[in-house]
């Protein structure tokens, strides 16, 4: 099994028809996965074909879910005119959202955070390159070529490319689902949603979760492995070097006065049973001891 | 976006938030007309983006025009913390009966935007926080609801303020939102809000934390607020490329794709450094997707006007970005510098084409790149060229 993402999802791409969209669809249907239809207003009832798939346009996510019973979308607009597209999404009670769109303000993510809550979406991201179960299906932006065929490690990440760096170490062993949850200070999905459904997916045999310098999203995955995990977690933390006040690439990437630090967030992990690496390859390596891979 | 306490003043000011009369001066003179201007005494502060500036004889009283003068002559200049003064506010002085506390701000960990608020304030809300918890009302705030009169009272009776300046406080609150929503802030606070002998409360001393994702969303006010003066030259010469790079104080110049990269990456050129007497990494830059000769031959230039930089290291996991591409980057990138790329480079390439992007690399033959194929080695490579 995988999580969130079966071969059965069925995708929706909102912001299809923008230079990224139509990118990344493409990437996404070469890869296997069910691309069954785009969001536009301002274009429905046409179609975009990609190499030899033909894919309608619709006037909004109800009317797409309608058509092809999407459970899925994938939000791909510039960051002005994210918020409404999410909402549109959750307001039509998809069951997943992922969106990849980075620069979002946080105003903006807190509102359909908080719009989502007690629905029936999963809101993933923003500012995240998706997620991908190998050989099943891929939303977003990961390349399902780094590793592609199906394994037995689940992968939770801040980080797009330490996602990439660490299924590309880890591509013979092979992923259930890796998940790239966002490096924006407010995120849908949380590393501890992520450990949760991979504790429960019979498939994953091991976790590795990559946290990065900002907030205490780690500490708290920290001790909820303590208490819920039974399956072996390695970690990596990025960001040791860091300096305080300044925002290191990802707007939620800012060690705050003494909070947030890599090496608080490393400190938890540890004391919590997980072993973290001192740089990607050697988190790499403690994964291939850990599943004897 | 941290911004200048004259700044969050004057933002605050046009929200309809009561504050002193002031202004801001560059010059002493400047500051003796905004003196004469308010008439009686005043108080001059510098305005430094860091705190404890009245320890270090950052805030003066002056009781007239003249004296104004001498005491922005004093401040003017003055190293606070590292931080050079270009400013200072020069304002009313107030007698303050009470000192209270408020903000707004987005409370990450809980997923919510949150209101504090104390009629314990004037010192620092971590002290309060810590020695009298109870005295600090915590409320949240729903980003789809915001805040109006009832929820304001809420929080205003929540944190117990005298029924004297009750309405004055629910008022400020309602504004401060104001502040907070529209402006598009991640903390609005004001400390302290103070009660003057008479009765009037006022916003003393505010910090305001503005949300550079919603730029967009300013784009007339926002420019007005960066400030020149103060950034880091190659920080500055970074961002008007479209570049995202912060300074820092090592050896190794870094460049890489993906901000996790680059972060991890100055952690495994650190350690590798430790080897090496403690060389650093000397930045972060994070060139993205593209990797584009132009992108990377500016990236290598603002690296390169580092003089603390003595060897540069290039880290590139090929995900969406092929490796060819970046290596034919870095070939054209190292013509366009010429007789400019005087330090070596290290390369390490990963991922999607790499295969390509090494032979591109060993064909072009640049004497001053090589190529280590891991991460952790090419950081060994980097940190050694360095020390």
């Amino acid at each position: 099994m995988s999580i969130f993402l079966t071969e059965n999802s069925k995708v929706i791409v909102q912001g299809m028809t923008g230079s990224e969209g139509r990118k990344h669809t493409q990437r996404m249907l070469a890869s296997g996965t069910a691309v069954v239809g785009g969001v536009n207003p301002s274009k429905a009832g046409q179609s975009v074909d990609f190499d030899g798939a033909t894919v309608p346009v619709f006037g909004s996510v109800a009317e797409a879910m309608k058509d092809t019973g999407a459970d899925v979308s994938v939000v791909f607009v510039p960051p002005r005119f994210a918020k409404d597209a999410v909402l549109e999404a959750v307001d039509a009670e998809l069951g997943m959202c992922v969106v990849i769109t980075e620069g979002i303000p946080v105003h903006d993510s807190l509102y359909f955070w908080s719009h989502a809550q007690g629905g029936s979406t999963r809101l993933i991201g923003p500012n995240c390159p998706g997620l991908i179960s190998p050989g099943r299906s891929n939303v977003g932006i990961i390349p399902a070529t780094i590793a592609p065929n199906p394994g037995r490690i689940g992968l939770v990440s801040k980080s797009g490319t330490l996602t990439y760096q660490m299924m590309y170490e880890l591509r013979d062993i092979g992923f259930t689902t890796s998940v790239g949850i966002g490096g924006d200070p407010v995120v849908g999905t949380s590393h501890i949603d992520c450990l949760q459904a991979f504790q429960d997916d019979p498939e994953t045999e091991a976790i590795v979760m990559i946290g990065e310098i900002g907030g205490d999203a780690e500490e708290r995955a920290a001790a909820f492995i303590s208490d819920n995990v039974t399956k072996p977690v390695v970690g990596y933390v990025a960001g040791f070097t860091a300096p305080e006040g300044k925002t290191m690439g990802h707007a939620g990437a800012i060690v705050s006065g003494s909070s947030g630090t890599a090496q608080a967030k490393k400190e938890a992990l540890e004391a919590a049973g997980v072993r973290v690496g001192k740089t990607p390859s050697e988190t790499a390596r403690l994964m291939r001891e850990v599943v004897g891979g | 976006m941290d911004l200048f306490e004259y700044q969050a003043r004057d933002l605050l000011a046009s929200h309809g938030v009561p504050v002193l009369p002031g202004g801001v001066a560059e010059t002493p003179e400047q500051a003796e007309a905004i003196a004469r201007e308010i008439g009686g005494r005043v108080v001059v502060k510098a305005q430094v983006k860091t705190g404890g500036r009245g320890k270090a004889g950052g805030v003066k009283l002056a009781d007239d025009p003249e004296s104004t003068r001498a005491r922005a002559q004093d401040i003017l200049g003055l190293d606070i913390k590292g931080h050079i003064t270009h400013r200072v506010l020069v304002a009313q002085a107030s007698e303050i009966a009470e000192e209270y506390y408020f903000s707004y701000l987005l409370d990450r960990a809980n997923r919510t935007f949150l209101a504090m608020a104390s009629v314990e304030g004037g010192m620092e809300i971590e002290e309060i926080a810590v020695s009298k918890p109870e005295a600090l009302a915590r409320i949240p705030v729903d980003a789809t609801v915001g805040v109006d009169t009832a929820r304001a009272t809420e929080i205003v009776d929540a944190a117990g303020f005298p029924a004297e300046v009750r309405d004055q406080v629910i008022a400020i609150a309602v504004q401060l939102w104001d502040v907070f929503s529209k402006e598009d802030a991640t903390l609005v606070e004001v400390n302290p809000l103070a009660k003057t002998p008479d009765g009037t409360v006022l916003a003393l001393d505010a910090k305001v934390t503005l949300d550079g994702n919603a730029d967009f969303r300013h784009a007339e006010t926002r420019a007005a607020l960066e400030d020149a003066a103060s950034a880091n030259p190659l920080e500055a010469a970074a961002k008007e490329k479209g570049l995202n790079y912060v300074k820092l104080d090592g050896e190794v110049g870094i460049i890489g794709n993906g901000a996790g990269l680059v972060m991890s990456t100055l952690d495994v050129v650190a350690y590798a450094g430790e080897e090496f007497g403690g060389v650093r990494p000397a930045n972060f830059l994070d060139i993205g997707g593209g990797a584009s000769a132009q992108v990377m031959a500016d990236g290598l230039h603002i690296i390169l006007s580092d003089p603390g930089v003595k060897s540069v290291f290039v880290n590139v996991f090929g995900g969406i970005t092929a490796c060819d591409a970046v290596a034919d980057g870095i070939v054209k990138a190292l013509e366009i510098l010429g007789d400019e790329a005087t330090k070596p480079l290290v390369v390490r390439l990963d991922g999607n084409a790499v295969e390509e992007g090494r032979r591109i690399l060993a064909e072009a033959n640049h004497p001053l790149v090589t190529v280590v194929d891991t991460m952790d080695g090419a950081a060994r490579r980097a940190a050694e060229l360095a020390a």
